[in-house]
This record gives C-alpha cells, sequence and structure tokens, in this order.
C-alpha cells in the first residue's frame, strides 16, 4: 500500500492527520442517471481511495444523495458503471453492496425504529450469522455460539460509540443526535471497506457534531476504514476529509483536496454566486 | 343475572372461537407488517388450504396430503408475490389492496373449479361428543366442544412458534427489519425478495392452519372465505401490525360477541352475535385509530 503523507495537517484542531490512502478502492464512471426526463447526474466520474476520507459537496439538488444510492444499489444509472474493487458491478443491488462491503447510513435516519438500539445494530451482523434456523430457534450449537459471539462484538462498537446507556431503548423514543449515532454503529456493525455517510450532521447541534466528527475520524484511523460523505457544514467537511468531490446540478464541478476546491472560481461561483468578469 | 356456570360456559366457548378469530389475523399481520400489503386474499387462502387438504386426503394417507398442502401453499403464496405483488412494488396501498381483492375471486373461483364446490367434512379424528367439565361445581358441568379444545391448542403452539421464529432468529430479526424500514433493512445486507417469499409463504401455512380449524368445525365448504370478514374487527381492535394484537384482538371479539348475545341479546331480540363485533370495532377506531397493540405513527414536523 502505498503511504501518503497529507500535506496540509499542521492547523485546524480536528486536523486531517497522517493516513495512509491507498489503491482505488471504488470507481465511478461516467454515471448519467435520469427520472422520467429529470437528469439527476450526468457523466459523473471520480474515485475513492482505500482509507481516505471523500467529502461529497454540492448545493440542494445537486445529485450527491443520488450518487449514494446509485454507488450502494438503490438506483441503477442508465449510463456508465461502478467499479468496485476492481470489477464493474452492474445492477448491484442494495444487499449485494451490503455483502460485498459497503456500508450507509441515511440523510433521514432509516432506523428499525421498534427495535432496541441493542438489536438495530445486531442487525448489521446478520450477514456474518451463519448458523442454520433451527440452531437458532432452539438456541442450541452454533445458533448461541454465534449469537454471544456478535453480541460481544456489537458491544465493542456499543462502547466505541459511547452509546451504553441506550442499548435498551427503542430507537423510536432516543433524540435526533443519538439516533444519528445508533445509525453509524449499524453500519460499523457490518464492518465495511467502504461507509457513505448521508449528511451524517445534520440537525445537530456544535457539541453533537463535534462528536460526529470525532467519531467519523477514529473509525477511519482505527479500524482503516474508507469513508465517503456527503455534508453541508463546509468547516465540517475542510477539516475531516482528504479529497472533496464538489457536484452541480448534477455535474461534477471540481475534485481535489480541500485547498484546492475551495480555491475553485467554478466551486466560489456555485456556492456564493460571483459571476467573473 | 344467568347462573355462574352457563355464563363460563359461554364466555369459554367464546373465547376459543376467539382464537380461531386470531388465526386468520395473524395472516393479515404478518404479510402487512413485512411488506405493507393488506392481503385481503387471506380469506380465500383459508379456503384454498383446507379444500386442497380435505380432497387431497380422500386419496392419500393424512400426513402425506398435510405435507402436500403446505408445499401448495407456499406455491400460492410465492405466486401471489412474485406474479401479482413484485410488479406493483412502490405502488399506493389502496392499489394492493384491490390487488389482493382480484387475488382474493379467483382463488376462490380457482380453487373451487378444481378441488369441487360441495361441502366437504374434514375429519382429524377428534371425538365429536362434547366434554363436561368441572361437573362437581357446576350443575350439569360446563359443555366444551373439543374441536374447539383441539384448535385453541394449535393455535397457542403455532403463535409460540411464530414468536420464537420472530425474535429467537436471524431470519425473524430480518423480517422485524424489513417491517420496519425497507430501504435501511436492504442497505444491512437483507434481500428484500426473500423475506417477501418467506413471509408469504408463512402466511400460506398459518391459513392452512387456520383452514383446519375451521374447516373441523364448520366443514369445508365456500363461507370459509367469509371468515377473513372476521378478522377484520379482529384487526381493528388488536392494530394491524401487533402479533399479541391480533390474539388478544379474537379473544375479545370472541368473548365479546358471545357475552353481548347473553346479556344485550335478549333485551333487543336477539342476533346481536353477527354485528356485535363490528360496533366494537369501530368504538375502537373512534377512540384509538392505531389499536390497541398497533404502533402509533407519529410524524416528525
Amino acid at each position: 500500500m502505498l503511504a501518503t503523507a497529507d500535506p496540509a495537517t499542521a492547523t485546524a484542531p480536528l486536523a486531517r492527520r497522517r493516513r495512509a490512502i491507498g489503491e482505488v478502492l471504488l470507481a465511478v464512471e461516467n454515471i448519467s442517471l435520469r427520472f422520467g426526463g429529470v437528469r439527476a447526474l450526468s457523466g459523473v466520474s471520480f474515485d475513492i481511495r482505500k482509507g481516505e476520507i471523500r467529502a461529497i459537496i454540492g448545493p440542494n439538488g445537486a445529485g450527491k444523495s443520488s450518487m449514494l444510492n446509485v454507488i450502494n444499489g438503490f438506483y441503477h444509472p442508465q449510463e456508465g458503471r461502478i467499479v468496485w474493487k476492481g470489477e464493474a458491478r452492474p445492477r448491484m443491488r442494495p444487499h449485494e453492496a451490503a455483502k460485498g462491503g459497503i456500508a450507509r447510513t441515511f440523510q433521514n435516519i432509516a432506523l428499525f425504529k421498534g427495535m432496541s438500539t441493542l438489536d438495530n445494530i445486531m442487525t448489521g451482523r446478520i450477514l456474518k450469522m451463519r448458523a442454520s434456523f433451527l440452531e437458532q430457534a432452539l438456541w442450541i450449537g452454533r445458533g448461541r455460539s454465534e449469537e454471544l459471539r456478535e453480541r460481544a462484538f456489537v458491544e465493542r462498537i456499543i462502547d466505541f460509540l459511547e452509546i451504553q446507556h441506550i442499548r435498551h431503548t427503542p430507537v423510536g423514543k432516543l433524540p435526533y443526535g443519538l439516533q444519528k449515532r445508533v445509525e453509524l454503529a449499524r453500519a460499523l456493525a457490518m464492518e465495511p471497506e467502504l461507509l457513505l455517510l448521508d449528511e451524517p450532521m445534520a440537525g445537530m447541534n456544535l457539541e453533537e457534531k463535534e462528536d460526529m466528527c470525532r467519531f467519523i475520524l477514529d473509525v477511519n484511523e482505527e479500524f482503516g476504514t474508507t469513508v465517503a460523505l456527503i455534508e453541508h457544514d463546509m468547516s465540517v467537511v475542510m477539516d475531516i476529509s482528504d479529497r472533496v468531490v464538489v457536484l452541480d446540478y448534477g455535474r461534477l464541478l471540481a475534485d481535489g483536496t480541500p485547498d484546492e476546491v475551495r480555491n475553485d472560481p467554478a466551486v466560489i461561483e456555485a456556492y456564493l454566486g460571483v459571476t467573473h468578469g | 343475572m344467568a347462573e355462574l356456570g352457563p355464563v363460563l360456559e359461554v364466555l369459554l366457548g367464546g373465547l376459543m372461537s376467539g382464537v380461531l378469530y386470531s388465526l386468520v389475523a395473524l395472516g393479515f399481520v404478518l404479510i402487512f407488517k413485512a411488506s405493507g400489503v393488506f392481503n385481503f386474499a387471506q380469506g380465500a387462502m383459508v379456503l384454498f388450504a383446507a379444500l386442497s387438504l380435505v380432497r387431497l386426503a380422500e386419496w392419500l394417507p393424512f400426513a402425506l396430503a398435510l405435507l402436500l398442502t403446505v408445499a401448495i401453499m407456499i406455491a400460492v403464496a410465492w405466486a401471489i408475490e412474485r406474479l401479482v405483488l413484485r410488479p406493483l412494488v412502490g405502488q399506493h396501498g389502496l392499489i394492493l389492496f384491490m390487488a389482493t381483492i382480484g387475488v382474493t375471486f379467483f382463488l376462490d373461483g380457482f380453487g373451487q373449479t378444481i378441488w369441487g364446490s360441495n361441502v366437504y367434512q374434514l375429519d382429524l379424528g377428534i371425538p365429536s361428543t362434547p366434554w363436561f367439565l368441572l361437573e362437581g361445581l357446576f350443575p350439569g358441568g360446563i359443555l366444551v366442544s373439543p374441536v374447539d379444545v383441539f384448535a385453541t391448542v394449535i393455535a397457542g403452539s403455532l403463535v409460540l412458534a411464530l414468536s420464537i421464529f420472530f425474535h429467537g432468529t436471524r431470519i425473524g430479526r430480518a423480517l422485524r427489519a424489513v417491517a420496519d424500514d425497507h430501504q435501511a433493512a436492504q442497505s444491512v445486507g437483507i434481500p428484500l425478495n426473500q423475506i417477501w417469499l418467506i413471509v408469504w409463504s408463512t402466511a400460506g401455512i398459518v391459513a392452512l392452519v387456520a383452514g383446519m380449524a375451521w374447516g373441523s368445525k364448520l366443514g369445508v365448504q365456500f363461507s370459509l372465505s367469509l371468515v377473513a370478514l372476521k378478522a377484520l374487527p379482529v384487526l381493528i381492535l388488536g392494530g394491524l401490525t401487533s402479533i399479541p394484537g391480533a390474539i388478544v384482538g379474537g379473544l375479545v371479539v370472541g368473548a365479546g360477541e358471545k357475552l353481548a348475545e347473553l346479556y344485550i341479546g335478549p333485551s333487543i331480540g336477539g342476533g346481536i352475535e353477527y354485528w356485535f363485533a363490528y360496533v366494537l370495532a369501530l368504538a375502537v377506531l373512534l377512540v384509538r385509530p392505531q389499536g390497541l397493540f398497533g404502533e402509533k405513527i407519529i410524524e416528525r414536523v
């Protein structure tokens, strides 16, 4: 693996730290997506490299969420292809993406509201469980050992994200910020290679945002999980991401390090409405 | 005031017929929970299952006929899901509901075309002479029908099996996840299609059990399909999404209609049993639209 030192580590408190950025994990190649006559994405290409935190930003309606939905198979683009670990995955369905190592969270929190925090996170382990139906139902053999093993794994995630106190609370009753955290926990329980986060900090107060930032950085650094996130809060994006993709009206506007993107005239124009000349 | 003995007898009889309502309601709840489809064809599935079993049992040993019927019900459930509802995924709930009404008429007709439309006796080998319990306590004892007891035991075991299935297994956890949020379930790697197939098959088997219980009581005939109508007040009472709700709702409706007949019936000329459940359901609907056990849907604004 290629270890590249990040150039801009020095200043910010939640700064980008030295990370090992490796080969291309996922390549988005010339993706076009239409809903009827509406073009959500037009010819978008970029890649996500192993170990990096990759941000996708852009104004409302730029196609950011559509992009995530294409990556994890909720939408199938009319043109272009997704190459996952060097292999083109045409018409990959969401559960296949999950099997392949892609986990995600949702903009509007998609938790299993009737279930407890623990049960929600346990669903992230469903793909890891192999015991037969009977063994599970009767709580014997592999059914028992497996449930205990997975439970222990989930407990570690619960500790990691500091949600021990809400272990048995039905998630529908939790405040917004905690629900977001449980959703992250469920995604982490899948031990994904690529973690897609759709506005992980939307609607959070400052303190919750800082917590979430710290968790994302910790996940990335301790588990080496590659992260692709959509976020509106620019200071957050610039602080934690290694590279940034900017979308606007479904097109790729810019792609580069936070500094490059920040100084890109096209980006400035799209965000601030400054006209040149 | 009636004597305690007869009242207990009526209550017990009511509770046990309530279990039969629960059985039918259970099929509705399973499918609605997991796929959001209100499957009106559940009653037709009950009829189809009972017809298949009773006619196959004329030719084959009972155990074999039962096994074959299970296979048939899984195939029927699979066909409904695959051919009718899968193409309609994402459509409005009312459209799905209408589709299941179509399926109801098809299954009723198709079932009687291939299996015949007479009244068939389903003999499960249960004695038909009633039992008299607690004869020492009450004069004449309490009359209990063995068929009802059998149905209750079967329904009880089925509910127990289902709750172990739902809460103790990975598939159960996946089912509950799908019931709560389709997208999220897919994102953790649960294949929706497989889950729906499992749910529909389970509903098919529940229909078979209900068909056996009702069929041995009333004979296997077209009117079995109409038990679906009796499940409606049970569902309103118990909530569309709750398995315990279906059970309790069934018991309340069963006991309620019999007791209402006993106490209120005479003063208004009787016949109250046939509509009491619906009035009860209406009252519940006005006070608690989500049912006794249903999940209250709170929209975040």
